[in-house]
């Protein structure tokens, strides 16, 4: 069992099978990604993962550890970050906060503390601060502490967002769409970053990808769902030339030759 | 001095709105019970129980509001917006009306009120009038100012502005909500409860009427007025909701039709307030942000 692993999950909207008797395996320090079409059931997956959602049948287990029945901010304190297919930063908060707010489960300071502003509890906060500058740093975002987070263009936004979900110190990062709106030069950028998670900072990488180049680019295993179903898993070889994958994105020219490329 | 009171309920608000982004219809309700907490406490009247002095009466009436935040916030955790609005008004109503009830008439005075509340005395020296009392106001004011300062600073601070922005995303980052929001309406309650307590002591007796609906609504506006989040802006929002109405005077029958039109006015030309919170002002002045930088190595954690 890997550092992620689901199990016959299921998830069902009233008559609509979101997920359907899911099993996926997510090994410690790959770089997995699940693809399909829309629909198919990849955000849902990334929601019953982080306790959004509650699926009705199977389970997930993190660390061998059972989440299921997890709340989100018990999830996050184990070890599993995420970010958003549509930006969710806090937009009026800066920079600097939004990964201070991303730190919260490992500061210790209580409320009592901060009203009385005791030494541990200044010692906390300047930890903190510091470790926050570092990490925008490591986004690439040196300097830009005291804007709003709103007002950064979007590349710098899905950055920052990478840098609040690195602030909970995961082990696993699910990363949705990483790449959506950018243009290929920005891809590039973005891929060889998500590497770096990886390879300086030890974290599992598991994303939801629509940019075939980058997911065939990237990942160490692909996972390709349809309609909550999986219908192949392998290296990005096998998976492009599976016949069901093929299939799958029939319907789109553009897919075939995403997948061909 | 009604400045004073205000801003307490306002610094109060500001937390449970501002910060946190939980819209409280009900706020007086905590004004209320830390009227109530020290009447009872002190008065010598009927109804009171203990004959304490105001000074060891205010510490349990902070710690009394603060409990009966929690305990207000237990039920409506879940709920959000416009429902959450409707749920807090009603409770504001509720506590209201235990105080008018009959059946509690032995213990709270109904309609009648408690009466002879003593005024606060230190070592001989008695806050009898308006203007010693305003003293004991102004120097809460600051002291609760200095606290919400400090909270709003902390993590606590972070976790509500981070739960006003997103609630999903607030507990996706590991935020336990339902400790955070508690703690909101409990301190926030606390607040409110200390400007009650100096309410008491103030007029020297409590009537359920001083505490309807309309002094929840003036708070809420004079902290839209202020600026959300914004500390000074509580303050001046006070200022400009209590002293208008006074100079609006000469307008007689019309008076609040006048005040009705400047707040309107006003959220259009200023709609972020009249002294909007750090943040915003800096965004709205296009000041050059100026980014911490330090040296050091990139993320400590890759060698871990």
């Amino acid at each position: 069992m890997g550092i992620l692993a689901s199990q016959q999950l299921t998830k069902r909207f009233g008559g609509l099978i979101a997920l359907s008797e899911l099993d996926l395996d997510v090994a410690e320090r790959s770089i997995h990604s699940i693809i399909g079409p829309n629909g198919a059931g990849k955000t849902t997956y990334f929601n019953c993962v982080t306790g959004f959602y509650r699926a009705e049948e199977g389970r997930t287990f993190f660390n061998t550890q059972p989440i299921d029945t997890l709340t989100p901010d018990k999830i996050t304190q184990l070890g599993i970050a995420r970010t958003y297919q549509n930006i969710r930063l806090f937009a009026n908060m800066t920079c600097l906060e939004n990964i201070l707010v991303g730190m919260h489960p490992h500061l210790k300071s209580s409320w009592m503390g901060a009203i009385l502003s005791t030494p541990a509890t200044r010692q906390d906060e300047a930890q903190a601060h510091e470790e926050a500058i570092r990490l925008l740093q490591f986004v690439g975002q040196r300097g830009k502490g005291d804007y709003l987070a709103r007002n950064l263009p979007y590349g710098e936004q899905r950055r920052l967002e990478v840098a609040r979900a690195l602030a909970s110190r995961p082990k696993l990062l699910l990363l949705d769409e990483p790449t959506a709106g950018m243009n290929p030069r920005e891809s590039m950028d973005t891929m060889a970053f998500i590497r770096r998670l990886r390879d300086e900072l030890g974290i599992t990488i598991l994303l939801i990808e629509h940019n075939m180049r980058v997911v065939m680019g990237i990942s160490e295993i692909i996972t390709v769902l349809d309609f909550g179903q999986k219908i192949a898993e392998g290296t990005p070889d096998q998976v492009r030339n599976d016949p069901r994958v093929i299939e799958a994105y029939l319907g789109t020219r553009r897919g075939v030759a995403g997948v061909g490329a | 001095m009604l400045v004073g009171l205000y801003t307490l309920m306002g610094l109060g608000l500001n937390l449970e709105v501002g910060f946190a982004g939980l819209l409280d219809l009900g706020f007086v309700a905590f004004f209320a019970i830390g009227a109530y907490t020290v009447g009872l406490l002190t008065s010598t009247g009927q109804y009171g129980v203990a004959h304490w002095s105001f000074w060891a009466a205010v510490p349990v009436a902070l710690v009394v509001s603060l409990i009966a935040g929690f305990l207000f916030g237990l039920p409506i955790l879940r709920i959000r917006g416009d429902y959450l609005a409707i749920a807090t008004l009603g409770f504001g109503e509720i506590i209201r009306l235990l105080a008018l009830s009959d059946a509690l008439r032995p213990w709270f005075g109904g309609s009648q009120g408690i009466l002879a509340v003593p005024k606060p005395n230190i070592g001989g020296f008695e806050f009898s009038g308006p203007m010693q009392i305003f003293y004991i106001t102004l120097v809460s004011s600051a002291f609760i100012a200095f606290v919400a300062a400090r909270l709003r600073d902390s993590r606590l601070g972070r976790a509500w502005m981070a739960m006003r922005e997103d609630e999903d995303v607030a507990e996706a980052m590991g935020i336990n909500l339902i400790n955070v929001k508690l703690l909101a309406y409990g301190i926030g309650g606390a607040f409110a409860g200390m400007g009650g307590a100096i309410f008491a002591a103030l007029l020297g007796s409590i009537f359920p009427h001083s505490f309807n609906l309309l002094i929840s609504i003036n708070v809420l506006a004079l902290i839209i007025v202020g600026g959300m989040g914004s500390l000074p802006g509580v303050v001046v929002g006070s200022l400009f909701l209590v002293g208008l109405p006074e100079l609006l005077r000469e307008f007689s029958d019309f008076r609040f039709l006048v005040y009705g039109a400047a707040l309107i006015i006003m959220m259009q030309v200023k709609p972020a307030g009249l002294w909007p919170a750090a943040a915003v002002r800096r965004e709205l002045l296009k000041e050059e942000p100026v980014g911490a930088v330090t040296e050091g190595p990139v993320a400590e954690r890759a060698e871990a």
